[in-house]
């Protein structure tokens, strides 16, 4: 079997992983601003305070994976977007730290809740434009990254920034919608709707703009035979997008927040149609990017002897907390 | 060319800035993970709810430490691409691999059951929280281990072989590449250091409030055991200390003549320099104090052994000699000043004076930080010591940076210092509020308002339902009046 192809999908699994999980933290991050100080702050907070470190790991595993498997890949990639990666770290570090300053300093509450949100979404932004610089091309010469430290800005990255922004809004939502309830989830209720249209339109957006920004993009999703592979996709993103927005509508609980995520997984499959099968699209392909077997074998033993582990025990803590956040008798 | 250079100095700079920083939050957070399992043990095994206060009052200052040390983690995990992407393309296949275990084995770990070891205790239970507790410890631990295999390989690489295009490529076994050389000494110095930074915190807060109340039994019991460990983990140490400098002789040895100051080769017996001042240009130590043949004897364990001087070394390949000098000193001068310490509670141990001495409360609170900055000094005596290069003898850290423009590194380089001198100088602030309030009877853990996923009990509660007795779990804080 060839490992490049297994570690491509174990690095597209933990961006997922990511993705979907701090993807909910930073969309209530950015959703922040909009509850009420005080116990509608505290509540959204609560409900993500055992378990965003864990979800923020798999940026870590992300991150390191590429280092580790496709080491050429990481070496353009984070160099070509070096000022959208620095933002997301430092937008990281003050979301991060929020979780526990804004109750040690009541005083500064305020100020902290602004960094929770700020940060929030300035990681979110630099995330998706990341994602979109990826997209529209990497100059490389040699071994190395070849192009100027603005390349990455360009309409298509803001408007992919946005899109993740939306997203991550959306599934922040649906999340509050299960772990709430009366007048709070009623908010998050009202969010989702917003966002989640506003996620339906810009990922339409996206995947239009992809397909006029490069034939080759176009050429898989809209030429014989390929079409009628790729075409399930599309489909089952319009259902979905509906089934959501109605299960928003109709008080669901936790159905918003899967069929949220089964979205972002229709999303990046999207994505892995797009741009298979390069690390670096249209320059460096998985295998060119990959490392050599040894490395490779190394860490299978790894991820087959952890990671079902990992996902246990963290199923096991989201457990702990499951049920609404701050009521009596919700286990 | 010129333009080079600046964007190479701004990156090692920033590199070193970061890794600096965040290393004080892991040398902090590995002996406090074990600390905490240590007094969560004895509260379960003795039941005495001294073990369980400070337990509680530890615990809020570890949420704090581990939160930074997660932020400026991440940075670093990223920095290798966004810096030193030839590094990285060249070694990933080496070291990546092992940075990919610690994500697996301590990362995941850490984060998983960290939540549950904050919040989780009226949710799951004694037993399975101290199970969680004794498995963030571990991922610690873990983390520890692999990053400093990292950092040992870079420092004595074996098991690799150098492919066509220059790439690191792993030879037939990794056990020569995670077991290098200096791996198993580093490692026990680097953890013992850790060990011994937080046992040095933790002695000086119940120091500082024995001082103000000689009584307060859990600043008693706090400091007893902080003091156990400073009289038994410096010698052991100092010992290690000594092991991993002969080490080090063996396998970079310009490290060690940095270290010692010897520009030349003393054929018949080399000094041990105490003081000095190194003067690269003119290749000697200025006004040095030295005793005659000492350091042959430490290094070779024979008086009139020779030593090979820096001037076996092309003046390319030298290490800059006074910051390694230097830090060297004030590592090994700090690594005393712990045992006079440890030396100082022994006795007063015997004497049944250890709570009555206040010049010792004073000088442990005085060494508070001391752990700190002995870390940052070893840390800077070995990472400088293997320059001019990045993979010693391999790779320069000339040639391993990032196409990058100096501009864009100024800047990062400027946001990291203002964002970290304000995020974390404001944590370190509210780490040393809370250290100074005295740990008490019925100490609450980490409170998070009134709502959250740390409460399960009413929403209106009586004062009276908090009994304050030991079947009180951390964050049964609800009735609390002190404010958090």
């Amino acid at each position: 079997m060839d490992l490049t192809v297994v570690w491509a999908f174990i690095i597209a699994f933990a961006v997922f992983a990511y993705v979907v999980m701090d993807g909910f933290d930073l969309g209530i991050g950015i959703l922040f601003p909009t509850f009420q100080p005080g116990r509608e702050r505290d509540r959204a907070m609560n409900s993500i305070a055992p378990v965003w470190d864990g979800n923020e790991t798999w940026l870590v595993l992300g991150g390191g994976g590429l280092f580790a498997a496709f080491p050429l890949a990481y070496a353009v990639i984070l160099p070509a977007t070096y000022p959208l990666i620095i933002a997301m770290l430092l937008g990281l570090v003050f979301r991060g730290v929020a979780f526990e300053y804004r109750w040690r300093d009541p005083g500064h509450q305020n100020f902290w809740d602004k960094a929770f949100s700020g940060g929030s979404l300035i990681a979110a932004l630099a995330q998706g434009m990341t994602l979109g610089a990826l997209l529209q091309g990497i100059e490389v010469e040699g071994r190395a990254y070849a192009g100027s430290w603005w390349d990455w800005l360009t309409p298509y990255t803001l408007l992919t920034g946005l899109g993740t922004v939306a997203g991550y809004a959306l599934l922040g939502s649906t999340w509050l919608i299960w772990k709430l309830d009366g007048d709070e989830q009623s908010h998050a209720r009202k969010l989702a709707i917003r966002w989640g249209a506003a996620t339906i339109i810009l990922m339409g957006a996206v995947s239009v703009y992809n397909v006029l920004l490069n034939a080759d993009y176009a050429a898989r999703w809209l030429s014989a035979p390929e079409i009628y592979w790729v075409a399930p996709v599309p489909i089952l993103t319009a259902i979905v997008a509906w089934s959501m927005l109605r299960a928003i509508l109709k008080d669901r609980n936790s159905k918003p927040f899967w069929l949220g995520i089964a979205l972002f997984f229709l999303g990046m499959s999207g994505l892995g149609v797009t741009i298979w099968p390069y690390a670096v699209p249209e320059s460096v392909t998985i295998w060119e990017a990959a490392a050599p077997y040894r490395s490779q074998a190394f860490m299978l033993v790894g991820v087959a002897l952890t990671l079902p582990l990992i996902i246990a025990y963290t199923a096991w803590a989201y457990w702990v907390f499951r049920g609404k956040v701050g009521h009596e008798g919700y286990h | 060319m010129l333009e080079n250079l600046d964007a190479l100095l701004l990156a090692r700079i920033q590199f070193a800035f970061t890794v600096s920083f965040h290393f004080f939050f892991p040398a902090f957070s590995i002996g406090l993970a074990s600390y905490l399992a240590v007094l969560e043990g004895l509260w379960l095994k003795t039941g005495k709810s001294v073990y369980l206060d400070l337990f509680k009052y530890w615990l809020k200052i570890f949420a704090i430490a581990f939160a930074m040390g997660v932020v400026s983690g991440i940075v670093m995990s990223y920095q290798f691409g966004t810096n030193w992407s030839v590094f990285s393309d060249k070694a990933g296949p080496v070291i990546g691999p092992l940075m990919a275990y610690e994500v697996l084995t301590a990362f995941f770990l850490e984060a998983g059951f960290l939540g549950v070891m904050l919040f989780g205790m009226n949710k799951v239970g004694k037993k399975l929280h101290f199970a969680a507790t004794l498995m963030v410890a571990l991922g610690t631990f873990v983390s520890a281990f692999w990053i400093l295999s990292v950092n040992s390989w870079m420092q004595t690489p074996t098991g690799f072989e150098i492919a066509a295009n220059g790439q690191f490529l792993p030879g037939p076994s990794w056990w020569d590449i995670v077991f290098n050389p200096s791996f198993p000494y580093r490692l026990a110095h680097t953890v013992m250091a850790a060990y011994l930074t937080t046992a040095f915190v933790v002695g000086a807060v119940g120091a500082w409030h024995l001082l103000k109340d000689r009584a307060n039994p859990h600043a008693r019991k706090m400091f007893s055991m902080a003091m156990w460990m400073a009289a038994i983990v410096t010698p052991a140490q100092i010992f290690a200390g000594d092991m991993h400098g002969l080490n080090t002789l063996e396998h970079q040895p310009a490290k060690v003549m940095a270290m010692e100051g010897h520009y030349q080769s003393h054929p018949e017996g080399a000094p041990l320099i105490l003081f000095g001042i190194p003067d690269s240009e003119a290749k000697t130590v200025r006004y040095a104090i030295e005793i005659p043949k000492f350091s042959s004897l430490i290094l070779k364990h024979d008086l009139n052994a020779p030593l090979a001087g820096l001037d076996t070394i092309p003046d390319n390949l030298e290490p800059p000699v006074p910051v390694v000098f230097w830090s060297f000193r004030i590592m090994v001068g700090i690594g005393f000043a712990m045992l006079g310490i440890g030396v100082w509670s022994l006795w007063g141990r015997v004497r049944g004076t250890l709570y009555d001495l206040p010049w010792l409360h004073r000088a442990a609170v005085l060494m508070g930080p001391s752990g700190f900055a002995a870390v940052l000094a070893g840390w800077i005596t070995t990472e400088v010591g293997r320059q001019p290069f990045v993979i010693y003898g391999l790779l320069r850290t000339a040639d391993a940076a990032s196409p990058l423009d100096a501009p864009a590194v100024a800047a990062s380089l400027l946001a990291f210092i203002l964002v970290y001198f304000t995020v974390f100088g404001i944590g370190v602030w509210y780490i040393l509020k809370l250290m100074g309030k005295s740990p008490h009877a019925g100490e609450y853990g980490v409170k998070r308002g009134d709502v959250g996923p740390i409460r399960t009990a009413g929403i209106t509660p009586g004062p009276t339902q908090n009994t304050g007795g030991e079947e009180t779990l951390p964050t049964h804080a609800r009735d609390e009046k002190e404010p958090v």
